[in-house]
């Protein structure tokens, strides 16, 4: 039996968030913008794991993930190491639709900026005008800068606390460029699907296409389970076949934020309890002594 | 200990030897009852995830072989799908070799302690049986089902289980998408003529329905394990965790990995919902979701399981087939206080397993026939509060030969749940044919096949659930088999 991948890379981005390069050949080969892949810690026990790709190398063999450890099953896979194996499907979902629209922004919140990158690039090498915003509670929770200032033709930064850019929610300076004349041809949104539906009501009443990358509940990620579905344009749609990415003005918000919240109060207890083992394991790891250094991929 | 002993000992073991006292005539074997299989308490099981039925005892099972009347005509045979020398094995256990009724059954039938298990044996191999229409109920059939079961389980407790002989390697390679049913007899027939076979199976596990779906139970999964290990065993190849179609493209398996032909079957796709108002309030799930949460994620080991499932008191489940009691029954034992099905027509037009629903009435699932749903409705949180329910009664038959049912005008009733489950079939899944453009499929989105299971694209076969819809496991083993004999032939 095949079908386990190795970590070859980690890297702590900050307290919260984690990247891990997992060797997949054939994942990175395929992979295109706007693709996801299910990740699993261990074959026996681990919750399902659906994670935006960050990044892929064809030529390594490997895909970049960026995670951030909201909960239980996330905290357990921040505790893998180079070297130990996990359970990688993919890549799954429709990629996005890349096309030259003109000048196109690119709105990212916290871990979302990492799957929003390759679609920024994307967009970029499409010949588009690309801005980006880059938005985060704090700057400890801001990633991917260097990669997104890099494509950006234009780059604003935000954090809700002002620690770092501007002080201010990602829709602050969304409205101000969808005023601009001419507006924005295309938006693309990732992040906490809270700031994605104020992202969708801030650019309806200037009727600007947006498109809105959802991370719904998903067990299988192949069409089987639909747990992911959502209402949209009043029809039900499954994200992992029909998405993950949508009009976002046509997308049940209220409806969606509901269904994520089913597990919450098991959610919440399974977290605790992650925290204390996740502090022992340390405790020992540190003990022991035993943890190989991490060491940078050659480029 | 030995009160278990003394009962199995004695009731079969006595009768057989009355029995055998004198010259058995035919009058003689349709006077024995048939055989009850011994199953866990219903007070018992009902809190345990463990199997329901024991299996027979040897001394039970030649007392139900006695009861066959080796047929010349076998009628149970045509009714087989994968036309298992029925009579023939059965006389082998009346012998008492039930090693040899292993070898008999494994000529057409790989996994016979898995269709033992779930095999709809009523409307297939028993219905048409001598014995039960003598007595005027398939019921009183000779327990073929029940004996088949007995024959692998003895083969495999005893340590007999044979890897079937594989031929010297032909150099031909062929892809299997799809570790269910159907690709793992396709898989066992292809390999065994000597070609390379690779499944590739998107889960993390292979064994399709038989793992996501179906209850540990009904079907231990240890059951579903030593089956793929004799496939392993053979020298077929496992991929897990790759999705034909994404992970790599259909067609490029045969044009650039070398594959010389490819098996899909990719099984039961996107799940069907009533398409009433407030399905997607919190608490409302397929029954697709719920059962692979429990079984394949194993939410059932709360505390280890990373996997979370949803705390019910009061659970509805839509539907009657089998699907709709595993997830019954499977909400009594995460810990349900009341489950309740609710079905538009009555008992008699139940898909279902009669032993399976006969188990879930035992355990204390409650059937509510002739009512259907006509909407969910919520709290505040948006959480499942209660359906509406709507009374039907039966009119007369439609297409399908059962009396259609009519809604009764005016019967809307608010019953409180906070579960429901719906379990009412599948759409195809569209993978495959969304990421192989070249792929007939029908305006379902099921892959049209000839009658040698053939694609529209050459050296491409499908079979099971992506072709049949909603069908059985052992209608998926029967197309995975045929294909093979196609596969086979063209790589000839």
């Amino acid at each position: 039996m095949h079908g386990t991948h190795t970590i070859v890379y980690k890297h702590q981005l900050s307290e919260e968030v984690f990247r891990i390069d997992v060797e997949a050949p054939l994942v990175a080969r395929e992979r295109k913008a706007g693709q996801f892949v299910i990740v699993m810690y261990d074959e026996n026990f681990s919750e399902r794991i659906p994670l935006t790709i960050a990044d892929a190398d064809p030529v390594r063999g490997t895909v970049t993930l960026i995670f951030q450890t909201v909960g239980a099953s996330t905290h357990r896979l921040a505790l893998k190491n180079p070297g130990d194996s996990v359970v990688l499907l993919g890549p799954l979902g429709n990629p996005t639709h890349i096309e030259r629209y003109g000048w196109a922004v690119c709105v990212g919140g916290g871990i979302g900026l990492a799957p929003l990158h390759p679609i920024a690039k994307a967009l970029k090498e499409a010949g588009n005008r690309v801005t980006v915003i880059s938005g985060a509670r704090t700057k400890d929770l801001l990633i991917m800068q260097d990669e997104l200032a890099a494509i950006a033709d234009e780059h604003i930064v935000v954090t809700d606390d002002g620690s770092f850019g501007r002080k201010a929610l990602v829709t602050e300076p969304l409205g101000e460029l969808c005023g601009r004349s001419p507006p924005p041809d295309i938006i693309v949104t990732i992040g906490p699907p809270i700031m994605m539906k104020f992202c969708a009501e801030t650019t309806r009443p200037f009727g600007i296409k947006t498109l809105a990358s959802l991370n719904t509940i998903m067990i299988d990620g192949t069409g089987m389970c639909g747990g992911c579905r959502v209402s949209v344009g009043g029809k039900t749609k499954f994200v992992c076949v029909d998405g993950p990415e949508f009009d976002a003005h046509l997308v049940d918000w209220n409806g969606m934020l509901m269904r994520l919240g089913t597990y919450k109060e098991i959610e919440k207890e399974a977290h605790d309890r992650c925290h204390l083992e996740m502090q022992i394991e340390s405790l020992e790891a540190r003990d022991e002594g035993a943890r190989a250094p991490e060491k940078e991929p050659a480029k | 200990m030995s009160h278990r002993e003394e009962y199995t000992m004695d009731n079969a073991e006595i009768d057989l030897a009355r029995l055998r006292s004198a010259p058995i005539t035919p009058k003689v074997r349709m006077q024995i009852p048939p055989q009850d299989m011994p199953a866990q308490d219903p007070s018992v099981r009902r809190n345990n995830m463990d199997e329901v039925a024991l299996g027979y005892t040897p001394a039970q099972a030649m007392l139900e072989a006695e009861r066959c009347l080796q047929c010349k005509n076998a009628p149970c045979i045509a009714g087989c799908p994968v036309r298992i020398d029925i009579s023939g094995f059965i006389g082998k256990i009346k012998e008492g070799d039930f090693l040899g009724a292993g070898k008999i059954i494994k000529k057409t039938n790989l996994l016979p302690s898995i269709c033992g298990r779930v095999c709809p044996q009523e409307t297939q191999c028993q219905a048409p049986c001598t014995v039960g229409k003598a007595l005027h109920g398939v019921e009183k059939a000779v327990q073929i089902g029940r004996l088949e079961r007995f024959v692998a389980d003895y083969e495999r407790t005893h340590g007999a289980v044979e890897v079937p002989n594989v031929a010297s390697p032909t150099g031909k390679k062929v892809a299997i998408v799809g570790g269910g049913p159907a690709g793992l007899t396709c898989a066992a027939d292809v390999r065994r003529e000597g070609h390379e076979v690779t499944i590739f199976e998107a889960f993390h596990k292979s064994g399709g329905v038989m793992v996501y779906g179906i209850p540990e139970f009904r079907l231990p999964k240890v059951l579903v394990q030593s089956e793929a290990e004799v496939l392993e065993s053979m020298g077929v190849d496992f991929e897990l965790n790759f999705l034909v179609g994404r992970t790599r493209p259909l067609l490029s398996l045969l044009r650039e990995d070398g594959y010389d032909a490819a098996f899909i079957g990719t099984g039961a796709g996107l799940p069907k919902f009533m398409d009433i108002p407030g399905e997607n309030f919190v608490g409302v799930f397929s029954a697709n979701e719920y059962l692979t949460r429990a079984n394949l994620l194993k939410a059932y080991m709360k505390g280890k399981a990373g996997t979370p499932i949803y705390p019910s008191r009061r659970v509805a489940v839509l539907g009657g087939g089998n699907v709709a009691m595993d997830s019954a029954r499977m909400a009594l034992r995460l810990g349900a206080d009341e489950v309740r099905v609710l079905y538009r027509r009555t008992r008699e037009e139940m898909p279902a397993r009669a032993e399976e629903v006969g188990h879930a009435i035992e355990e204390g699932i409650i059937f509510d026939f002739l009512k259907s749903p006509t909407r969910v409705l919520g709290d505040d949180k948006g959480k499942v509060a209660a359906l509406e329910v709507l009374s039907y009664e039966l009119g007369e038959p439609d297409d399908s030969g059962r009396r259609r049912p009519v809604p009764v005008r005016g019967s809307e009733e608010i019953v409180p749940f906070d579960t429901v489950i719906v379990a009412i079939g599948n759409e195809s899944n569209p993978l495959i044919s969304q990421t192989t453009p070249e792929l007939q499929v029908d305006r379902h989105g099921h892959i049209i096949v000839n009658e040698r299971q053939k694609t529209s694209i050459d050296r491409v076969y499908a079979g099971g659930d992506i072709v049949l819809g909603s069908a059985t496991v052992i209608l998926a083993m029967g197309e995975g088999r045929l294909a093979a004999q196609a596969i086979n032939e063209i790589l000839q």
